[in-house]
């Protein structure tokens, strides 16, 4: 018999390098990173970490209870579509004649997405309570955090950190001397952006090829191994144990209606200061941006996708008018998606940004069904056609309806987020476009 | 119920279906591609999308679910708007090839292009290519062709019960493909052929020969196993081009054995008769149909006059039809012969006269579906019915317990939850314990015949066969069973064992008390018809095995090679030696009937009319799809004029239909069999349970491909992996025991005769058994399937500048 | 053969799943088996599947759907570098045209010694870092320069 002990060692429990300056932040899913050694099991508890869990599982609070103090928190789901949290939690089926799951999705690849990998690396404690605090309320016995499969010496991190909460009883059975039970489990992924998707992410933990599964049936009838299950984003959890610490009024009241608490923000690109933002939901942009040291190089913003690119690229003027949050970017014709801020400043080429985009998609479309596989390709195809000066004018047609001809006849959502960029760069830069197919080289990097 | 409404056109219809059930049960038509009612939902093609009423996005309507009230559009802007990009996407890699691909003319592709698609392509970058895999003799790939709706992949696994082929890669670069090098090896394999919605897969042996609009299509029914299922024979020219599959639910479903499928590539085999000989001064001479009837006739009056009816011995093929069976009865009741028998692999006739009916499966096929518990005895499912294996598959996934006896292990490719894996001999102990640990569950031992409560009193359950016990009464790990649907079936090998009569009486027994269904699986076309027909000895006339062991004067074969068809390679090919006249209507030459002295050449199945009865009792008739073959006739015709040029009385038939009407007595079929089937016995036969037997047993599986003339002639089958020449097989703990390896060589001897053969290491086999595959030439000096054999290893000194070692078959 | 190291850290990931769902440790086994023989060969896959009672097909179909897993040799060291958007627009090219450049190979190739590969990788999920690639799957180096590249490849020799 293996025992989970021998697998990892703990020393991997290594020092972060704090990257951003916590000036500005509010920190919530990573409290721990004004301490030396934010990772540690100790550090999270000195910060009350834990307490949520305790106070629950030893006053045996209700479930419902739980469930409606997440619902007044109106914490909606951070992995970028938004569902409000509580009302997920809802959804499992409450009597069920065998063992739930509970799946924490850990597997952002989406370009520009690097929040989950902070909260593993820094602050694991609390996403393992936060899901802790799931399993009880949700009656789950087994959970599983499935983790992007690059991000390697953080996977160990987070198992390292998963046996120094078992040993400390805050998992495995009877946990805290109570008779409530829940077994986490770090699993990854290995190189497949589509597995982000949850039913491909519950399909990747069965040890199958990440394609999606068609809904209805939802996971939280029939996920994992076929039972009731309930996936969430990292940041989702991890907000719980601290929602449950200052009631849910306190969270929602950190952000704005409709947005509550606050949300991480990876900001990547043509800034100075590249790294991860915890801000208060309905935060303006403007002040992101200058958390992050401004425009790099002394540069004019010219564009940001605010969400992922499966969010539409916003233009600056749009972009510097508008908040962080769910109605703020959505109002302003976009969305918050992931909270995935990808800055260009005024030299970037937005044909060749997209080319490179298509060519993501295209090379992770999982192949399932026919408009993302043939389509994805297609669309690549023709910019790729366009970049090598090859364009036609008809092209710009052909890829906008190519691209609505994906959109919303597939499986999943990658086939919306394959058209996004297209539809979203073509609409807002397409003089851009139409010169580069004109003079076969690129505008911007010919001024 | 639900109501719903599609176009229009209101419609009630059941809770659960999906859109797509709803519009094809009211026949409005939805394109789709990877959509097939027997298998899961995949919803990848997207060609079935439909609009739905307060969804803003079409829906694929093979995955969704109806709603009460709901309102569908399937010829609305936005899902004709979808249908047409879809199939946009679908054509952008196709490679259009259609005037060299053997789809053309039946391609879903091809048919819904045409209403979807439009005449130019706004496509102008390159088009994808895939490499073609090479996954065996009966299926051929043509891989650029894939739309990637992975029906194939989906039947290997949910159907099949292995998964051979999956999709590799991703993306675009995502491909169908088996394991690296391997082939595909499901006896079901054929079948994706008909799957595959566009060109990718279709038939290696009827490429390129027809296109299909060429081919006549006639119905008929498959000749190769008991189910009787139905096929569609596609001709060209008289001849058989290729075989399909017709739909029939509640038998093949939509599916076809690959044995049903390939197997008239062994119609066209250039071993076919073609016309009438004789052996004249050991040599074969062609004459004509006069002649070889006159000397057929003359030879069987001569020596029964000099020698007596009964030194004659008549032995019909359980693949022969009804009418042929009927007749040949006829004939031999006409000379006074009780020598008839249809029976030629089994050994133990002790149930003969003891018999309240016709044995028969005891169900319908449909109704293994239902089956709770199962309990299989003494059969290798996939080799002996694959197809059937395939509805007891379903039961299993359904939520059925499988139980088996046997001395094979072979994974049936279902989930087992008991087996007992013995020597044959030792199944009968097995069984009474299960009858015993039965009794003693239901409190009921004092029903049982106190003579088999005695016979069961020395008997000790072992675990495992309480297991078997307590599933068959219902008894479960969560949850109990209180009527458990019960069926216990009983195959080839339990029907050529030397101790059927007490694998019958156990089974039976058992049967009894769990009130279960079930019977025998005669492996053939017609056994239970022959049976019905009392294709049988008469009281006073010899079974197959003694018309064998006492050899006569003279026999009379119907369709039958009788080294490879006989119980006892050895004894029938001396007793085909022996006998002074053999006349054998037969379709092939064969080096299996040297010794006979007229070879009559018959129809085989496609070019004559005829009714198989099938192992549930359906009575099936069917007409010739092509005409005969050079002078070949319907075997009835033959046995015909043969009983007219014997002189005999009320041989008159003018027809098929009226040899069948004379063997139903002028009664409707149904009647006769309602009255025919039943499995159970008058009266308890004297058994004994426990024989201690020490030597070693054979096993002797006739290998699917190798269980009638036909199908041995089938090149393609035979270049499948199923086509190994025999070895000895045998367990690495026997081979321990007789200091034997794998690779080596040994003489492996039954009664008088032996074979040199290969030993090779194989798990499956049972303690105390030896695998020696029978129907082959390199077996047909041994004797019975079921019975004792030794093993001696062949030093190699031995076998120097000899030529006795086998050659390796292609 | 699977090594009995491999084995043991096999059976440890099927501790995280129920006894009859096997197959879901495959992602594992194929990183731990990768690792131990540096790339995934047939026989490899074949070994695995039998270990874990799946179809081999099956487990060929993860294989090859995950791109962090190598189906054929890559040398000693893989080296995986992003170009994607966020690791664009902080010039990954020119980080991809220095490794070209130094190691004489192009994408998907191996250095002539079998000591260096280079492959170009999709989002890795760290773009604050940009650019970066990461070293036989689990290294990451971030906010890369021309200078540090060297370093880390002169670490490597």
């Amino acid at each position: 018999m293996v025992t989970r002990k021998s697998a990892v060692d703990k020393t991997s429990l290594h020092k972060p390098v704090v990257m951003t300056d916590l000036k500005g932040q509010t920190l919530v899913t990573l409290r721990t990173l004004t301490e030396d050694n934010p990772a540690s099991l100790e550090t999270y508890i000195k910060l009350g970490g834990y307490s949520a869990l305790r106070r629950i599982v030893t006053e045996k609070t209700k479930a419902t209870d739980i469930i409606t103090e997440v619902k007044t928190s109106g914490l909606r789901g951070r992995g970028g579509a938004g569902f409000p949290t509580g009302l997920k939690w809802s959804f499992m089926p409450r009597y069920f004649d065998g063992v739930k799951y509970l799946v924490c999705n850990s597997d952002e690849g989406e370009p520009g997405t690097f929040k989950d990998r902070d909260i593993i690396r820094y602050n694991p404690h609390q996403l393992i309570e936060g899901m802790a605090i799931a399993a009880y309320t949700l009656g789950a016995r087994v959970g599983y955090n499935y983790i992007h499969g690059e991000i390697w010496q953080d996977y160990e991190i987070f198992e390292a950190a998963l046996h120094e909460a078992e040993a400390a009883g805050y998992l495995g059975e009877n946990i805290l001397g109570t008779n409530f039970n829940f077994d986490l489990y770090a699993v990854h992924g290995y190189g497949a952006y589509i597995c982000g998707e949850e039913t491909a992410l519950i399909e990747s933990i069965e040890g199958k090829k990440g394609q999606p599964r068609f809904k209805p049936p939802f996971p939280a009838s029939y996920g994992v191994f076929g039972k009731p299950t309930n996936v969430n984003n990292t940041e989702s959890y991890s907000s719980i144990p601290w929602i449950l610490e200052h009631g849910g009024q306190a969270f929602a009241d950190l952000g704005v209606p409709n947005s509550g608490g606050t949300k991480l923000f990876s900001v990547s690109g043509h800034v100075e200061k590249p790294g991860n933002y915890e801000v208060k939901m309905g935060t303006p942009f403007s002040e992101l941006l200058e958390l992050a040291g401004g425009i790099w190089k002394g540069r004019k913003l010219k564009a940001v996708i605010p969400g992922g690119p499966s969010t539409p690229v916003m233009p600056a003027e749009a972009i510097m008018a508008a908040t962080m949050d769910y109605e703020g970017l959505s109002k302003a014709r976009s969305s918050l998606g992931a909270g995935s801020m990808i800055v260009m400043d005024e030299t970037t080429c937005m044909v060749k940004a997209l080319h490179r985009l298509s060519y993501f998609f295209y090379e992770e479309s999982c192949g399932q069904c026919t408009p993302c596989r043939e389509g994805t390709g297609w669309v690549y195809r023709v910019i790729d056609r366009i970049v090598n000066g090859k364009g036609k004018m008809e092209d710009l047609d052909l890829l906008t309806d190519v691209s609505n001809n994906i959109a919303g006849r597939t499986i999943c959502a990658l086939g919306e987020a394959a058209a996004t960029p297209v539809l979203s760069f073509i609409k807002h830069f397409r003089p851009e476009f139409e010169y580069y197919i004109q003079h076969g080289k690129s505008m911007v990097e010919s001024q | 119920m639900l109501n719903i409404e599609i176009d229009g056109k209101e419609l009630e219809v059941e809770h659960g279906s999906t859109i797509i059930d709803a519009a094809d049960k009211a026949g409005i038509a939805i394109p789709r591609f990877c959509y097939h009612p027997k298998l899961s939902v995949a919803a990848n093609c997207r060609m079935c999308l439909v609009q739905v009423e307060k969804f803003n996005k079409p829906l694929p309507a093979c995955a969704t679910p109806v709603a009460d009230g709901m309102r569908i559009f399937t010829r609305s802007k936005s899902a004709i708007e979808a249908q047409k990009s879809v199939m946009e996407f679908l054509l952008i890699n196709h490679p259009l090839d259609c005037p060299i691909c053997d789809q053309g003319g039946e391609c879903d592709l091809q048919d819904i292009a045409v209403a979807y698609g439009t005449s130019g392509s706004r496509y102008t970058e390159e088009k994808r290519v895939v490499f073609n895999k090479n996954i065996g003799p009966l299926v051929s790939t043509d891989m650029t062709r894939c739309i990637q709706c992975t029906r194939c992949v989906r039947f290997l696994k949910e159907v099949g019960g292995m998964m051979e082929l999956g999709m590799v890669g991703r993306g675009e670069h995502a491909e169908i493909t088996a394991y690296v090098d391997k082939s595909v090896n499901s006896e079901l394999s054929g079948n994706i052929i008909d799957l595959c919605p566009v060109g990718a897969l279709t038939s290696k042996p009827y490429r390129y020969s027809a296109r299909s609009w060429e081919l006549t299509r006639r119905p008929s029914i498959a000749p190769h196993d008991g189910l009787g299922s139905h096929i569609e024979v596609h001709v060209k020219d008289n001849k058989v081009m290729r075989v399909l599959p017709r739909e029939k639910e509640s038998i093949n479903e939509c599916w076809l054995s690959d044995r049903d499928r390939f197997s008239y590539e062994g119609l066209n085999s250039p071993d076919r008769l073609k016309v009438p000989m004789i052996k004249h001064n050991g040599n074969w001479v062609e004459t004509d149909w006069k002649t070889a009837l006159e000397f057929a006739a003359g030879q069987i009056k001569d020596i029964t006059n000099e020698h007596g009816a009964e030194s004659l011995g008549v032995l019909v093929s359980p693949n022969s039809t009804m009418e042929e069976g009927y007749l040949a009865k006829k004939l031999a009741d006409g000379l006074g012969c009780g020598n008839v028998d249809y029976r030629l692999r089994q050994t133990d006739f002790r149930l003969d006269g003891k018999r309240l009916g016709t044995p028969w499966m005891g169900c319908n096929i449909q109704e293994i579906e239902e089956l709770d518990r199962i309990l299989i005895i003494g059969s290798n499912l996939r080799n002996e019915h694959p197809l059937l294996a395939q509805r007891f598959r379903k039961a299993v996934a359904n939520g059925a317990e499988l139980s088996i006896i046997s001395p094979l292990d072979n994974d049936p490719l279902m989930d087992i939850a008991h087996k007992v894996i013995v020597r044959p001999n030792d199944m009968v102990n097995v069984l009474g314990q299960v009858l015993k640990a039965m009794s003693g569950l239901q409190k009921l031992s004092l029903c049982l015949p106190p003579t088999l409560t005695q016979l069961l009193s020395d008997i000790k359950v072992r675990p495992n066969t309480q297991a078997i016990a307590e599933s068959m009464a219902g008894h479960g790990e969560t949850y109990d069973l209180i009527s458990p649907k019960v069926g216990i079936f009983l195959g080839n090998m339990a029907l050529s064992d030397p101790r059927f009569t007490e694998m019958y009486s156990m089974a039976e027994a058992i049967g009894g008390i769990s009130g279960a269904k079930g019977g025998i699986l005669p492996a053939a076309a017609n056994s239970t018809g022959m049976h019905m027909l009392g294709v049988m000895p008469n009281s006073t006339g010899m079974h197959a095995r003694a018309m064998l062991e006492v050899p006569r004067k003279a026999y009379l074969l119907v369709n039958i090679e009788p080294e490879l068809d006989c119980q006892h390679a050895a004894l029938a090919k001396a007793a085909m030696e022996k006998a002074e006249c053999v006349v054998a209507l037969t379709a092939f030459k064969s080096q299996a009937l040297e010794h006979a002295d007229v070879l009559l050449p018959i129809a085989p199945f496609t070019e004559t009319s005829g009714t198989f009865m099938s192992m549930e009792g359906r009575v099936q008739s069917f007409t010739a799809v092509t005409r005969p073959l050079g002078e070949c006739r319907p075997a009835w015709k033959v046995l015909r004029v043969l009983a007219n040029t014997l002189g005999l009385r009320g041989f008159d038939y003018e027809t098929s239909e009226q040899v069948k009407d004379a063997a139903f007595e002028g009664e409707k079929p149904s009647a006769v069999v309602w009255r025919s089937l039943n499995n159970n016995l008058k009266e308890l036969v004297e058994i004994q349970i426990n024989i201690k037997q020490e030597g070693l047993q054979r096993i002797g599986e006739v290998p699917q491909y190798e269980s009638d003339p036909i199908v041995r002639r089938s090149t393609p089958l035979q270049k499948t992996k199923y086509n190994i020449k025999p070895m000895a097989r045998m367990c690495s703990s026997q081979l321990a025991e007789l200091g034997l390896s794998d690779g080596d060589l040994v003489s492996v001897k039954q009664d008088k005769g032996s074979a040199v053969l290969t030993v090779k290491l194989d798990e499956h086999v049972a303690k105390g058994c030896v695998r020696v595959a029978a129907a082959h030439e390199d077996t047909i000096g041994l004797g019975d399937l079921m019975g004792d054999i030794t093993v001696e290893k062949l030093s190699p000194e031995l076998l120097k500048g000899d030529a006795i070692v086998p050659e390796a078959r292609a | 053969m699977l090594s009995p190291q491999a084995i043991e850290k096999i059976d440890y990931e099927l501790t995280k799943y129920p006894a009859d769902q096997r197959q879901a440790a495959v992602m594992s086994a194929l990183r731990i088996v990768q690792t131990e023989r540096g790339w995934l060969s047939k026989e490899s896959i074949t070994e695995i599947a039998q270990y874990l009672r799946m179809p081999e097909i099956a487990a060929m179909e993860v294989a090859s759907f995950y791109n962090m897993y190598d189906l054929s040799p890559v040398g000693k060291y893989k080296i995986t570098i992003c170009t994607n958007i966020s690791c664009m627009l902080r010039d990954s090219d020119v980080i991809v045209n220095h490794l070209k450049t130094k190691l004489s190979v192009g994408f998907n190739e191996v250095t002539p010694d079998g000591k260096f590969c280079l492959k170009e990788g999709e989002c890795m999920g760290c773009c604050g870092g940009a650019p970066l690639m990461h070293v036989n799957n689990t290294e990451m180096h971030e906010f890369l320069t021309v200078e540090k590249v060297d370093a880390i490849l002169e670490e490597l020799k």
